[in-house]
Formats: C-alpha cells, sequence, structure tokens
C-alpha cells in the first residue's frame, strides 16, 4: 500500500516535470523561429502595407519584392553567385586537404609526427582576425586583392577539421586495409584517393555543411578583401544595406535580401539535419 | 628482412609528402602574417589624408599610446560584458536542456525536432540576423508594433538608442545563436556517463536534483570548462553582430563597441601600426585561454580513459 503510494507520487513528479519541460523547451523553440516567422510574413508584403504594422497573415507581394530586389541597386543574384562559388570550392578545398592531413599522421610514423601533430593542435586556437593585418599587407604585396584565392586556398590549413578528420580515422580507418593495398601494389596517392576517402565520406560529409555554411556566413575577411560590386558575397551587401541611408528603402525589398540570405541556408538544413546534430554530438564526445 | 624495414622507410616519408600543402598554406597564409602583424606594431605607420607616414621604427610606443588612451578598456569592457550577458543564461538553459533530454525517466518525446530548432540559429549567417533584428526592433519595426498592439507600450521604444537595449540585442541574438550548440556538446557529455551510475543513486534514494548536483555536473566540469573558455575565445572575437546591427559605429556612445570592431577600424584606415598592437593584445588574451582549454581537454581524456 505504501510502496503504492510513493510509486504513485514519483510517477505524478515526473508528469509534472515532463509537462515543465515541454513548455520550457516549447518557449525557446518560438524563441528561435518567431523572427524568422516575422521575416518571411514580412518579405511578403508591401512598403505601405509594412508601415502600417505587424499582421500574422502573410501578404502576396513575396515576388513582387525579389522582383524588385533583383532588378534593384544591389546585385543581390551576382552576390549570391559569389557566395555559392566561394562557399563551395572554401568546403571542396577543405575537406579534401584536411582529410589529406589527417591521414598523414594517421597513417604515417614519421620522425617529427608528434611534434607536427602538437604544432596543429597549439594553431587550432588563432583567431583570422589576430593575423588580418598581416594577412591583408600579404596579399596586396601578392596582387590578390579583390580575387576568391585569398578567401579559398586558406581553407587547406583548418586545424578543427583536421582534428575531428583525424579522430574519425582512428575508429574507421583499419591500418590492415592499407596493408593489403600495397601488397596488391597500390601506390600511396592512389590509395588515399581511392581508398581512404570512400571510407572517409561520413565525416567528409558532416565537415562538408559546416565548412561551406562557416563560409557563406563569413563578413570579416570577405569585407576586407573584396572591393569591386562584381566580386562582393551576400553578407558584404548586407552590410551595405545596413550602410545606406535606411529610410529611403522599400522595406518591402529590404525583408526580401534579407529573406534571400537566410531561407537558403534554412531549406538546406532542415534536409540535412539528421547528419547536421548527429554529427555535431559525434564531434563533440571527444572535443 | 632488410628489404622490409627499407620500405616502411620509403613508406613513411610519404607522411611528409602529404603534410606538405597544409604546412605551405600555414606558414605562407597564417604564419607569415602573424610575424608581420607583429613587426607592424613596432612600428609607426599610418595615413594622414593621402599622405602615408611611416614605417618608422618607434619600439613599443604603440603599446603604451593603446593602453593609455584607455579607449582599449571601453571596448574590452563593452566585450566582456556584452559576452557575459549571453552566456549566463545559454549556460544554465543548455545545462537544463541537455539534463531533460539525457533523463531517461522523463522520456521526452520530439527529441530531434527540439534539437533541429535549437541548433537552427547557429547556422545563420550572423550579418543577416543582426540586420533582422535591426529591421525588426527598428522605431516603427514589427516588435514596436506588435508590443503597442498588445498595450504593453504606449509609444515605440526606441531600441538602438538606449545603451541597455542595443546590449540586450546583442547579447540576445549571441545567445539564440549559440545555446543550441552548447546544448548538444553538453548532451554528448552527459550521454557518456556510465548510467549504473544513475542507478546506483536512484537505489539509494537520490532526487532527480541530488543526481544532477552531486554527479552529473561534478563529472562534466571539464567540459563545462571548456565550453566557457571556447565560448570566451569566441565572444572576444564577437564582431559580425553588434558591427552590422549599430552599423560599426557601436553606438549609443560607443557602449557596443567590440575589440575586433576596434581592430576593423583601424584595418580599414589603415593605421598598421596600432592595429599590430591591438592585434597582438587580442593574441596573447587567445593564448593564454587556449592554454587553458588545453590543460582540461587533457584531463578529460584522462577521465575517459580511466
Amino acid at each position: 500500500m505504501q510502496v503504492n503510494m510513493v510509486e504513485e507520487k514519483v510517477k505524478g513528479g515526473v508528469k509534472s516535470r515532463r509537462l515543465v519541460s515541454y513548455i520550457v523547451l516549447g518557449i525557446f523553440s518560438f524563441l528561435c523561429l518567431f523572427w524568422f516567422y516575422v521575416l518571411l510574413i514580412n518579405a511578403t508584403r508591401s512598403h505601405s502595407e509594412l508601415s502600417t504594422g505587424f499582421t500574422p497573415m502573410p501578404s502576396k507581394y513575396l515576388f513582387t519584392n525579389l522582383n524588385n530586389l533583383f532588378h534593384g541597386s544591389q546585385p543581390v543574384l551576382n552576390g549570391m553567385l559569389n557566395s555559392i562559388i566561394v562557399s563551395a570550392l572554401n568546403c571542396v578545398v577543405c575537406v579534401y586537404f584536411s582529410a589529406m592531413t589527417a591521414y598523414a599522421i594517421h597513417a604515417y610514423e614519421f620522425k617529427l609526427r608528434n611534434a607536427l601533430f602538437t604544432m596543429i593542435l597549439a594553431i587550432m586556437m588563432i583567431p583570422t582576425q589576430v593575423t588580418a593585418l598581416g594577412f591583408i599587407q600579404l596579399i596586396t604585396k601578392m596582387k590578390l586583392m579583390d580575387t576568391f584565392i585569398p578567401l579559398i586556398v586558406p581553407a587547406v590549413a583548418s586545424p578543427v577539421v583536421f582534428f575531428y578528420m583525424k579522430q574519425y580515422m582512428e575508429s574507421a580507418l583499419p591500418m590492415e586495409l592499407l596493408e593489403a593495398a600495397r601488397i596488391d601494389g597500390a601506390g600511396e596517392i592512389r590509395i588515399f584517393n581511392t581508398l581512404v576517402l570512400p571510407l572517409m565520406v561520413p565525416a567528409m560529409a558532416v565537415q562538408a555543411i559546416f565548412s561551406f555554411v562557416g563560409s557563406w556566413n563569413n563578413y570579416f575577411t570577405p569585407a576586407l578583401v573584396l572591393s569591386t560590386d562584381k566580386m562582393k558575397t551576400l553578407p558584404i551587401l548586407i552590410a551595405q544595406l545596413r550602410g545606406a541611408d535606411f529610410l529611403k528603402f522599400d522595406m518591402g525589398q529590404v525583408y526580401a535580401m534579407i529573406a534571400f540570405s537566410i531561407f537558403p541556408v534554412i531549406v538546406v538544413y532542415l534536409i540535412l539535419s539528421k547528419y547536421i546534430v548527429g554529427g555535431l554530438a559525434a564531434g563533440a564526445v571527444k572535443g | 628482412m632488410k628489404k622490409k624495414a627499407k620500405s616502411v622507410v620509403s613508406y613513411n616519408k610519404w607522411g611528409y609528402i602529404f603534410l606538405i600543402p597544409f604546412l605551405v598554406v600555414f606558414v605562407v597564409f597564417q604564419l607569415i602574417p602573424l610575424v608581420s602583424t607583429i613587426g607592424n606594431s613596432f612600428y609607426e605607420h599610418y595615413m594622414s589624408g593621402m599622405k602615408e607616414i611611416g614605417p618608422n621604427f618607434i619600439g613599443i610606443a604603440n603599446y603604451k599610446k593603446l593602453f593609455s588612451d584607455g579607449d582599449i578598456w571601453q571596448y574590452f569592457g563593452n566585450t566582456m560584458i556584452m559576452w557575459i550577458m549571453g552566456f549566463v543564461p545559454q549556460i544554465i538553459v543548455s545545462l537544463l536542456f541537455a539534463a531533460w533530454f539525457s533523463d531517461p525517466s522523463l522520456r521526452l518525446k520530439a527529441q530531434r525536432f527540439f534539437k533541429t530548432v535549437i541548433y537552427l540559429p547557429n547556422l545563420i549567417m550572423a550579418s543577416a540576423f543582426a540586420m533582422l533584428f535591426f529591421t525588426l526592433f527598428a522605431d516603427s519595426g514589427p516588435i514596436n508594433s506588435i508590443l503597442i498592439s498588445l498595450g504593453i507600450l504606449d509609444e515605440p521604444f526606441r531600441f538602438m538608442s538606449n545603451v541597455g537595449s542595443v546590449r540586450t540585442l546583442v547579447a540576445m541574438m549571441n545567445f539564440l545563436m549559440w545555446f543550441g550548440n552548447t546544448t548538444i556538446l553538453l548532451l554528448a557529455g552527459m550521454m557518456g556517463i556510465d548510467t549504473s551510475l544513475f542507478e546506483a543513486a536512484e537505489v539509494d534514494g537520490a532526487t532527480p536534483r541530488q543526481i544532477f548536483w552531486r554527479i552529473t555536473l561534478p563529472i562534466l566540469r571539464p567540459i563545462l570548462v571548456y565550453v566557457m573558455v571556447t565560448s570566451l575565445i569566441g565572444g572576444l572575437q564577437m564582431f559580425d553582430v553588434p558591427q552590422i546591427l549599430t552599423d560599426g559605429t557601436g553606438d549609443p556612445m560607443r557602449s557596443s563597441m567590440t575589440l575586433i570592431m576596434f581592430l576593423n577600424k583601424h584595418l580599414y584606415s589603415k593605421n598598421y601600426g596600432m592595429g599590430g598592437a591591438l592585434s597582438v593584445f587580442l593574441f596573447i588574451i587567445t593564448g593564454i585561454l587556449s592554454v587553458i582549454v588545453f590543460k582540461f581537454s587533457g584531463n578529460q581524456d584522462k577521465y575517459g580513459k580511466a
């Protein structure tokens, strides 16, 4: 009898705790989504509708706003194209060479291995901003200002991605496999490209997403490097929009432009979220 | 036998070959810029109108000027205040959520939905997110419109002209962008804890609260330190959000001007000497913090192996 009562009480406690956690999780989910909901609604409304205040229902001017945006003064479509080119190349370069670096440290036993491994870990935390001054001077001397190269090539040396790949290799790349391939007479470069890379696909996919998004969202370095309208990426155009005399703008277009930079990432994220959230946790275990 | 030893050696040279791209790019695009940034900090070198002054070697005069002007301490303070305002709620909420997600007795449903939603803001372009907040919180923007129609406000609140509200907006954006990430990190840590510990505690009659404070939290301490210090390093780099939100001015009265915004100003005005000194200052602080991270992640490994 008494045992039953205790059990009832515990059950009741769990129930109310569960209720509380659903409510709090609900509130914070709302806090995460609310802004994007307002953005979506406002991107569909015309300038005059927007000036009358907020309504929760969408209107029908989305395509008008987008059309105005594409034919407006800001080179938005070109900016998106630039963003895609930079991010895609950055991501390919980053993932391929990080896997290669991880493979070098993981699979070979050479004299300086531990020293180099420690060095790569030690430089992991150096923020790009700290070296920006010398970086800009250097690429000015190399005549690479206003090109995409300074935004892509440095991704070859990405210690964080390297570290993730190295951790993954420890569990997913048995050395016996490499021995077998060598006995079959395969060269080292071929082993890396045709045997190791396919085994690394899950880790590479996760890191590809992160480096793509990181490069897509990057504002600091591109803003210092790119100067002509033809080369500018989306974050720079957003900053220009903020810098322009705000009240002269068609607010419908302003919202359309923000939506245009945010929603593609949201859509891709929702499609790939299973891998992204899972991959994060996988990296976190040892991180 | 001899032949085999030789072939092992010739394999291992490939370790160096595969490292060449990383090392070359690191030296060219990170190490040389770092060295020349440090070098710059000892020279007088800036633009006066269209005229270039310097470079003249002036020793540590740039550092003296940097610290005696006092601006740097104000910007350091701004950065820290906005970081703390975002980080404290972040770590509390993340711990709470991670504890709920990992609590087997709660059996929360729709976990993947919640994780997906709270992680979402982390992937949003920070500059676009800041621009969005700027338009939403404008004097005639939708937030004011909603607050007035709900009867909470009588007239529009000028979010962008008030020190507290600008800092709160920056902190809130940082919070929203990072608490999902921290939750997932802490959750991974909690899932790694041996469940028999919890079972034993439950048998002994411990309440969920006791289990959290006495078992989960102490075991998580290394991860918590890691999260805190990496967040602090990230906080010192705070740039996109306040830069776009205030159009680079750090207004009102430079109360939301961060260290990197200050650096960015020097880079744009081509004040290489002062920019260099500021970079070195940031480099040293980050270096000290990184050593702390290193020490603690080393400990974590020991726990893992024990």
